[in-house]
C-alpha cells in the first residue's frame, strides 16, 4: 500500500472519531445545561470549548459562553477551523484520496453522510435543531464502521484505520478526563460530602459510559470507580486501557505483516511498561494530571512514530 | 414524437415510426406507468450523487464537483453498425499508431509529401525526446477514444481522434450500472453487449506492454505491476482515476509517492520503494518530467524519461502521442489512413478547412455564419465558434482572432448530428448526440469495448455535447444479434 494512502486512512479515522466524540461532548454539554442554572450552564460551556482546546479562537469571536453561541461555534463556526463541518470534510477528502482502498459500501457511507452533515451545517442550528445534528454526527460514525467492519479486507490498511480510530479516542478519553480531575480529587480525601454528582454523569457521558458505569457499580456514583471505569476497564470501549489494548493489537499485526519491528511498536511497549499494571491508587498517588498528560504525551509520540515507521511522508 | 425532417433522430424515422434498433426499447417504454419513470429518472441522479460519480469544474469555486447529468434513454446501436464502425475505427487506430512511429522515425509521410513538414514543427505536443526511440511494443496510443458523429442511416464521420488521454470511460461504465440497477427487467428482455469488463481488458491491454526491465520477473511467473497516475483530487476526473486504478487493482499515485531508484520508477509504499513497471498516467506530457518539460510541475517524476528511454517503465500513452490528434493533423487523416494502410478510410472524416491554407481562409472568412471554427489545439468545446448560433458581434470579434493567427484554426461545416430521445417532463424530446467508443491497444491487437460513451446536448436545438459546456450522458447500447 502507498504510505500516503496509508495516512489518508489514518487520519479519516482521527476525523471521523473525532467528529463523534465532539458531538458526544456536545450532547452532554446539552443535557448538563439544561438541568443546571445559568451560571452553572456557562461554566459548563466553557469547560466545553475548553476541552476542545478552543477558547482563544472563541474567545476572539464571541463575548460569553451561551449555549447557541457554543455549539454553532463547534460545529459550523467560520473562525473555528476545527469545526464538526470541516472534520467531515476531512474524513471525506482522505476517503477520497484512499479510495482505492476502501470498499463501495464505505465510500458511500462516507459519501451520504457528508452530504447530509455539510446541508445540515451549512445554517445556523437552533435550539430545536441542535439533538438531531448531534444525533447524526454519532450515526454518521456508527455507519461508517459499520460498512467498514463488514466489508473491508483484513490487510495493513484496516490496521492503520483502526490504529488512527484508538488513537483518536484516546487522547479524548484523557482530555475529558483531564478537563474534569479537579472535580474528582476532592472526593478522595472527602469521601461522603457532597458532590457534584451530575458533573461525574456529564463526563461519563461525554464518552458514552453512563450506563454501562451504572450498571456495572450498581448505580453508585464515586470518583475512585469512575477514574478506574475510565482508565483501567479494560471491557469499556473509550476507556484509556481498551482503546490502549487495541492500539498494540493493530500494531502487532502491522508488525507481522511487515516483518518488521519498528519505533511505533517499541514507543508502545515502553508506555505499556509506565502504564501496565498501575492501579486506580497508584495513578491518583502519582497525581491523576501528570499521568493523564504524560499518557497523551505518549499517545502523540507512537502516532508519529506510526507515520514515520510507514512512510506517510515523503 | 417527430424529428425535423432534416435531423436524422436514431429512434424514429420521418413518418414517426421506431427504428428497428429501438423497436423493443419502445415496446417496453411503452409499457411502463409515466408516473414512475419520472420518479426513476430522479432516483437516476441521487445514485450518482451518492456514488460520487463527480467531476470538476476549474474556475468555479462553488461547485467544485458537479454531476454530468444521466439521461435514461439509451442510445442504441445495432450489431450490423456496430461490426462497420468497429473496423472503421480499428483501421484508423491502427493507422494513427503506424504514424506516431513513422513521425518519430524515418518520417516517410513526409518523404511522400503526404503531409507537410511544418506541422510537426509548429506542433507543441510534438516531442524531440521522442525521436528514434520505440515504445515497448512499439505501442504510442494504448487507450484511445475516437469521436463519431452521425447524420444519416449509414453515415457516420470521425469528429476527433483523442490519442492522449481520453476520459469519460468511467461514465461508461457507470450508467450501464446505474440502467442495470433501475431497469433490470429491461436488460432480461433484451440481449446488450456487456462493457463492465473494460477494466480487466484494460488491465490485460497494460500488462501486455510491461517494459524490457520486467523481461526477467516475467521469466520468474511475476505479473507486472500497473500504476494510475493521478495529478490528484483536485483534478476534473479524479473519479475515473480512481475509479480505474480500483477496478484494475493498481495503485493510484501521484507525483509525490514517486521517486527514481536504482534506474526504477519506484512508489513509495509502507514497505519502502517499489518499481512500477506500466504507468497508466492521466497527466499531460508537460507535467510529467519537470527535468525533461515544465521545471515547475510538482505532478510527474523527475527523471522518468530517462528511465522510460532506457527501457526502465512504460508509459500509457507514450509521451508524444498528442501530435497526431490535433485538428490540424486531423485533416490529414485520410491520406495518413490510406498511406499506412494502403485502404481507403472505412470511416470518413468531416469536411475540413485548413485556416492556414490561404484559399481556405478566404472561403471561412467569407461563410464564418454557416461554419463550425475551431482551435487546433483546443478542447473540451472551449474557444469555438459555432456559425449558426452566433450573433453578429460575436461572428466578428472571432474573425478579428482568426486573422491575427489564421494556422491556429480550422473550419467544418455545421453538421446535422442525429437525434436521440432524452426524457424530460413532458415525454421524450430529441437532443443531439455523439459517440466516443474506446480503444484499447496492445502488442496483442486492437480491443474495442462495444459502445462507449454517448454525450448528449440536453438544450433544445444546442450541438454542443461536452460536460463543461452542459452536455449529458446516456448508457450506449450495442444490440446482440
Amino acid at each position: 500500500m502507498l504510505g500516503r494512502t496509508a495516512n489518508a486512512l489514518f487520519w479519516m479515522f482521527r476525523y471521523l472519531e473525532r467528529a463523534e466524540n465532539t458531538a458526544r461532548l456536545l450532547e452532554a454539554g446539552l443535557r448538563m445545561a439544561l438541568t443546571r442554572d445559568v451560571v452553572t450552564a456557562e461554566a459548563e460551556w466553557r469547560s466545553v470549548i475548553a476541552t476542545l482546546g478552543q477558547q482563544a479562537a472563541f474567545e476572539a469571536a464571541h463575548d460569553s459562553y451561551d449555549g447557541l453561541a457554543v455549539w454553532n461555534f463547534v460545529l459550523r463556526g467560520p473562525s473555528n477551523s476545527g469545526n464538526v463541518r470541516a472534520m467531515f470534510a476531512m474524513v471525506r477528502a482522505n476517503a477520497r484520496t484512499a479510495r482505492t482502498n476502501i470498499s463501495s459500501d464505505v465510500w458511500e457511507a462516507v459519501n451520504e453522510n457528508w452530504m447530509k452533515l455539510d446541508k445540515l451545517l451549512a445554517r445556523p442550528v437552533g435550539q430545536m435543531a441542535v439533538g438531531e445534528v448531534l444525533g447524526a454526527v454519532r450515526r454518521a460514525g456508527t455507519q461508517v464502521h459499520g460498512a467498514f467492519d463488514g466489508s473491508i479486507l483484513r490487510d495493513e490498511g484496516y490496521h492503520f484505520a483502526r490504529s488512527g480510530t484508538f488513537i483518536e479516542r484516546a487522547d479524548s478519553t484523557a482530555r475529558i478526563l483531564d478537563m474534569k480531575y479537579f472535580l474528582l480529587l476532592p472526593s478522595l480525601s472527602y469521601v461522603g460530602s457532597s458532590l457534584d454528582t451530575g458533573q461525574w454523569e456529564q463526563v461519563l457521558r461525554s464518552v458514552a459510559g453512563a450506563s454501562a458505569y451504572s450498571w456495572l457499580n450498581a448505580g453508585q456514583i464515586e470518583a475512585r470507580g469512575i477514574v478506574e471505569f475510565l482508565v483501567l476497564d479494560e471491557r469499556f470501549p473509550r476507556s484509556l486501557a481498551f482503546c490502549r489494548n487495541a492500539l498494540r493489537a493493530n500494531l502487532a499485526e502491522l508488525a507481522r505483516m511487515h516483518g518488521i519491528d519498528g519505533q511505533c511498536q517499541a514507543l508502545m511497549r515502553e508506555a505499556d511498561n509506565r502504564i501496565n499494571h498501575l492501579t486506580v491508587d497508584e495513578v491518583f498517588e502519582q497525581g491523576l494530571h501528570e499521568f493523564l498528560v504524560d499518557f497523551m504525551a505518549s499517545n502523540v509520540g507512537i502516532a508519529n512514530a506510526i507515520a514515520a515507521d510507514y512512510r506517510f511522508h515523503a | 414524437m417527430q424529428g425535423s425532417p432534416d435531423t436524422f433522430d436514431e429512434m424514429f424515422d420521418a413518418a414517426g415510426q421506431t427504428r428497428a434498433a429501438y423497436k423493443d426499447y419502445c415496446r417496453w417504454f411503452g409499457e411502463q406507468e409515466p408516473g414512475w419513470l419520472k420518479r426513476k429518472s430522479r432516483e437516476a441522479d441521487d445514485t450518482f450523487r451518492r456514488t460520487g460519480i463527480t467531476f470538476n469544474v476549474y474556475g468555479e469555486e462553488e461547485a467544485e464537483e458537479r454531476l454530468i447529468p444521466f439521461d435514461m434513454v439509451p442510445r442504441i446501436i445495432t450489431a450490423a453498425e456496430w461490426r462497420r464502425l468497429s473496423r472503421g475505427i480499428e483501421q484508423r487506430v491502427r493507422a494513427l499508431n503506424s504514424f506516431l512511429y513513422d513521425l518519430y522515425h524515418r518520417q516517410e509521410i513526409i518523404r511522400a509529401g503526404r503531409v507537410p513538414e511544418r506541422l510537426l514543427h509548429n506542433n507543441e505536443a510534438w516531442l524531440a525526446n521522442m525521436v528514434g526511440f520505440t515504445p515497448p511494443g512499439g505501442i504510442y496510443t494504448h487507450i484511445v477514444g475516437i469521436d463519431l458523429v452521425r447524420t444519416g442511416p449509414d453515415e457516420f464521420f470521425v469528429l476527433e481522434d483523442n490519442a492522449r488521454t481520453p476520459s469519460g470511460v468511467s461514465y461508461m461504465l457507470e450508467n450501464r450500472e446505474t440502467m442495470m440497477g433501475m431497469f433490470p427487467d429491461l436488460f432480461s428482455r433484451i440481449a446488450v453487449e456487456q462493457v463492465s469488463n473494460y477494466p480487466r481488458r484494460l488491465a490485460r491491454s497494460l500488462a501486455a506492454c510491461a517494459p524490457p526491465a520486467f523481461a526477467g520477473n516475467r521469466s520468474r511467473g511475476e505479473k507486472p505491476t500497473v500504476a494510475v497516475l493521478t495529478p490528484g483530487v483536485f483534478n476534473s476526473a479524479y473519479f475515473e482515476h480512481a475509479f480505474l486504478a480500483d477496478q484494475m487493482g493498481a495503485e493510484l499515485v501521484e507525483g509525490s509517492d514517486l521517486r527514481v531508484v536504482e534506474g526504477r520508477v519506484q512508489m513509495r509504499t509502507t514497505r519502502g520503494y517499489k518499481p512500477i513497471d506500466v504507468l497508466y498516467r492521466r497527466v499531460d506530457d508537460e507535467f510529467l518530467d519537470p527535468l525533461t518539460f515544465n521545471p515547475d510541475s510538482v505532478l510527474g517524476v523527475p527523471g522518468i524519461m530517462d528511465v522510460y528511454r532506457a527501457g526502465g517503465i512504460t508509459i500509457a500513452n507514450a509521451p508524444g502521442t498528442g501530435v497526431a490528434d490535433d485538428k490540424a493533423i486531423y485533416s490529414f487523416m485520410p491520406d495518413i489512413v490510406e498511406f499506412y494502410t494502403g485502404e481507403k478510410p472505412l470511416l470518413p472524416n468531416v469536411q475540413t478547412w485548413r485556416c492556414a491554407d490561404r484559399d481556405s481562409l478566404q472561403y471561412v472568412l467569407d461563410h464564418l455564419s454557416e461554419l463550425v471554427v475551431k482551435e487546433v489545439h483546443g478542447s473540451g468545446g472551449y474557444g469555438m465558434l459555432i456559425g449558426p448560433a452566433a450573433s453578429r458581434r460575436e461572428i466578428a470579434a472571432f474573425r478579428q482572432k482568426l486573422m491575427a493567427r489564421p494556422e491556429n484554426y480550422i473550419a467544418q461545416p455545421t453538421l446535422a448530428l442525429s437525434t436521440c430521445p432524452i426524457f424530460t417532463a413532458k415525454g421524450l424530446a430529441p437532443r443531439h448526440v455523439d459517440l466516443r467508443p474506446f480503444v484499447l491497444v496492445s502488442p496483442q491487437g486492437i480491443d474495442i469495448t462495444p459502445g462507449g460513451l454517448t454525450r448528449v446536448a440536453l438544450k433544445k436545438g444546442s450541438l454542443v455535447v461536452n460536460s463543461s459546456q452542459g452536455g449529458g450522458t446516456k448508457d450506449t447500447w450495442v444490440l446482440k444479434d
